[in-house]
């Protein structure tokens, strides 16, 4: 390529540092009301009576906190910072992409301002209500012009295989929310959805799980794909592994909706068909992770030295055990067993805690000292402390919140000589209480760890250790 | 479903299936310029790709998971109408009524098809229907004494009933207390299994425009007198020449009427709160109280040895 490779200052950083710092402050907002409904499980008097402060209502503030708050930031400043980087060139329009920022962290504060208020759709991951459903929609397109838009524009001959999974993301999200938030207002603060019955179910729920399928895994991916090989320093390990399991992945997690209602009013046919395509699926996500993990083939050691590389792989682990775990669940007979157990969220927080907030956190940890010019983070050690705080929390959660659904699970089915149920519901609850005191702990661990990454990075910013300027990267040509 | 979607859902499903396939037969050949284990070439802010090959194990997994999907489709329903080879379904479907289930079920089993459901619920019945028939033989007074008959009432009771009455039968706001003796619709072994098997429906209507404001604060003084409470005698005295409207269903002397679920009133017994507000808000509102029909849920064996259950506990 004849062209000069773009300096440092002729991207825009601007926008990726905003939203890398948002990133580290919504994570711990999120988690910290994780932490509080935690709590309340264990000690229900913790809502103090107040109805702001009432589970029902914290839960969903929790989750589009961590998703949509914590995950996207992470997401916005990473897509905009990769895209940019292996395009070089400078991001399609400025203007646009400070109204994404603006727009999206407005959305944010009217969900932590209207969700404890008890306005919902009452549809999971999509309780916002119409105002800021379109609000959404808005910055979310203005967010594909931008990010399609440098691709149009790059400067390589090639689209590096991240854009590819941000790019699958970017799209999908914006059909699915457009799809399953068409309602009726009947005032400003409530609507009724479009859709009725079974129907609504299956929108919902194909909805549902491609918020996991494009956000959490597709988007989160294409973070892999940059910063693993940055990270690690060495090359992608195969090109055609990556091209398979980009087209089978995007093209099959739009199948596996119904698996969340298996024995419900959906037709057998649907819940067929999305349970086949699930437990395919299993393939697809494995392919992402040995090309991750392989890719560090040569640079093992390296793990004995780097928390941040630590961080990319152990995320890595346990995104192939959750994808595991995923299409196990999905199976009827399994899913028969752990439906509406803790079991659930125990697998949903693997995913969440293990994969998406580890490979956003070595992620971010990667770009602070890139973004503000410094040598690297003021601390190494606290990294490493990080590190252990987080992989020691979602350990204890998910294995408390495994054991705590099994039992359940098997609770709910456990028949005397006579057929009547062993057990009534409220024994189960009380077999759960010491797990949930663990779910507890292991989400003070997430928190504390998340807290002293806002003091690394808050004292990286401050420092005056500047970075010597950036080596030219070797131009080669293509 | 019309032939047209099942059409659609058939060719989607299968020609993604294939799709796949081709996928994978095509990246498992080196179609790139470039040989196996090298880079490609492509440089992107310094990273560059190798041209590995697919590991082997992981093809083999694919190629496990695709066949496994089409045998899957062949023998359960999945492909649109065709009811796959086994005649499986989860349940009877589109169902609209309890006809329309027992109907389809007749069906199903006339075509020896195998509905989950039914299935096990027919097993269960053929497993332990004998052993609630022999328990449900005795009278309610006999079940009400033996103590193996009653460890199934309990549990019957704890999974159906201890949602609204409390594990402990002492009901909450809204649901009876089962273990007081009080019975509204009368407590005998043949009323409480009337009750379980048709359910009840009681209602108490509003008095807010009939009686008026003074006229409700009168007529719940007077209510609570009845039981010997401590009442301002006024208001008391003139609530009582309104209470002929009351008596209708409670009685002149306000002890109640079993026959239309009319509670008691000289009991202290209050199924929705006994103090003044609460009497006032029952007057004002009116109450509607439902107890669900259990005949066709339980069976008429599992209530007879519930009754028995809820009979003793008062006997």
């Amino acid at each position: 390529m004849s062209q000069t490779i773009p300096q440092h200052n002729d991207y825009n950083l601007k926008v990726v540092k905003q939203f890398a710092v948002m990133t580290i402050i919504w994570g711990i907002v999120g988690m910290a009301v994780g932490v509080l409904i935690a709590a309340q499980l264990v000690w229900p008097a913790l809502n103090f009576d107040i109805p702001y402060l009432t589970y029902s209502r914290l839960r969903p503030l929790h989750t589009n906190a961590v998703i949509f708050a914590f995950g996207t930031s992470a997401l916005f400043a990473t897509a905009y910072y990769v895209v940019q980087k292996t395009c070089q060139v400078r991001l399609f329009s400025d203007k646009l992409a400070a109204f994404t920022f603006w727009g999206w962290q407005t959305v944010i504060v009217l969900a932590v301002i209207t969700l404890p208020l008890g306005m919902t759709t009452s549809k999971e991951y999509a309780e916002l209500e119409w105002p800021i459903s379109i609000l959404i929609a808005i910055v979310w397109i203005a967010f594909i012009i931008v990010f399609f838009g440098t691709l149009a524009i790059r400067r390589t001959s090639h689209i590096y295989v991240a854009n590819w999974f941000y790019g699958a993301f970017i799209i999908a999200v914006a059909m699915l929310h457009i799809g399953n938030n068409l309602a009726v207002p009947v005032s400003f603060t409530k609507s009724y959805s479009i859709y009725s019955g079974a129907v609504d179910a299956m929108m919902q729920w194909w909805y549902g799980h491609n918020a996991v399928g494009f956000l959490l895994t597709a988007g989160f991916l294409g973070m892999m794909y940059y910063f693993v090989p940055k990270q690690a320093e060495r090359p992608v390990y195969s090109y055609r592994l990556s091209v398979v399991h980009f087209w089978a992945l995007i093209s099959i997690y739009i199948w596996a909706g119904p698996h969340h209602l298996h024995y419900t009013a959906l037709p057998d046919w649907a819940q067929s068909v999305g349970m086949v395509m699930s437990v395919v699926l299993f393939v697809p996500s494995w392919g992402g992770m040995i090309n991750g993990i392989m890719t560090l083939s040569g640079a093992w050691h390296k793990l004995r030295t780097d928390p941040v590389l630590r961080f990319l792989i152990v995320s890595l682990s346990f995104y192939g055990m959750s994808t595991f775990e995923g299409p196990m669940m999905a199976i009827k007979s399994v899913n028969a067993l752990s439906h509406y157990t803790d079991w659930t969220i125990g697998h949903v927080h693997s995913g969440a805690l293990g994969w998406v907030a580890m490979i956003s956190i070595g992620a971010i940890y990667h770009l602070i000292p890139v973004l503000f010019e410094r040598e690297r983070m003021y601390s190494i050690k606290l990294i490493n402390t990080h590190f252990w705080l987080h992989t020691i929390g979602v350990v204890l959660y998910i294995v408390a919140m495994w054991i705590s659904g099994v039992t359940q699970g098997l609770m709910w089915r456990a028949v005397n000589a006579d057929g009547t149920l062993t057990y009534s519901f409220v024994e189960s609850l009380e077999a759960s209480y010491p797990f949930y005191f663990v779910r507890f702990v292991g989400g003070l661990f997430v928190v504390a760890g998340m807290l002293l990454m806002a003091y690394n990075t808050y004292k990286t910013i401050r420092s005056d250790k500047v970075r010597p300027s950036e080596p030219l990267p070797a131009a080669q040509s293509v | 479903m019309s032939s047209f979607w099942s059409g659609w859902i058939i060719v989607l499903t299968l020609g993604h299936l294939i799709a796949l396939i081709v996928l994978l037969k095509w990246n498992m050949k080196n179609y790139t310029d470039v040989e196996e284990g090298e880079s490609m070439g492509h440089e992107f802010d310094g990273i560059t790709e190798l041209n590995h090959p697919l590991p082997k194990w992981w093809t083999y997994l694919f190629w496990i998971c695709l066949g496994w999907a089409f045998l899957y489709l062949a023998f359960y329903p999945g492909l649109g109408n065709f009811q796959g080879l086994l005649g499986w379904s989860s349940s009877n479907q589109h169902v609209l009524s309890l006809e329309d289930s027992e109907r389809q079920t007749q069906q199903a089993l006339e075509e020896g098809r195998l509905v989950q459901y039914v299935r096990e619920r027919a097993r269960a019945d053929e497993v332990y229907g004998p052993l609630f028939a022999s328990y449900a033989n005795q009278t309610i007074e006999e079940i009400a004494q033996d103590s193996d008959a009653l460890r199934v009432g309990q549990r019957l009771f704890l999974q159906n009933c201890a949602q609204c009455h409390g594990s402990d039968a002492r009901g909450g706001i809204g649901f009876p207390n089962l273990t007081d003796g009080v019975f509204n619709w009368g407590g005998s072994p043949a009323d409480i299994k009337h009750t379980l098997m048709q359910g009840r429906v009681a209602e108490m209507p509003a008095f807010a425009d009939q009686l008026g404001e003074q006229g409700i604060r009168e007529m719940a003084a007077y209510v609570l007198s009845l039981s010997g409470r401590n009442v301002d005698r006024d208001l008391a005295r003139a609530g009582e020449a309104n209470f002929v409207t009351c008596a209708a269903c409670h009685g002149m002397n306000g002890k109640g009427n079993p026959a239309l679920g009319a509670p008691d009133l000289t009991n202290n017994v209050w199924l929705y709160g006994g103090s003044q507000r609460a009497i006032e808000e029952t007057l004002r509102h009116g109450r509607n109280g439902v107890m669900p029909r259990w005949d066709s849920i339980l069976g008429e064996d599992k209530v007879q040895i519930l009754s028995g259950y809820i009979y003793s506990l008062n006997n």
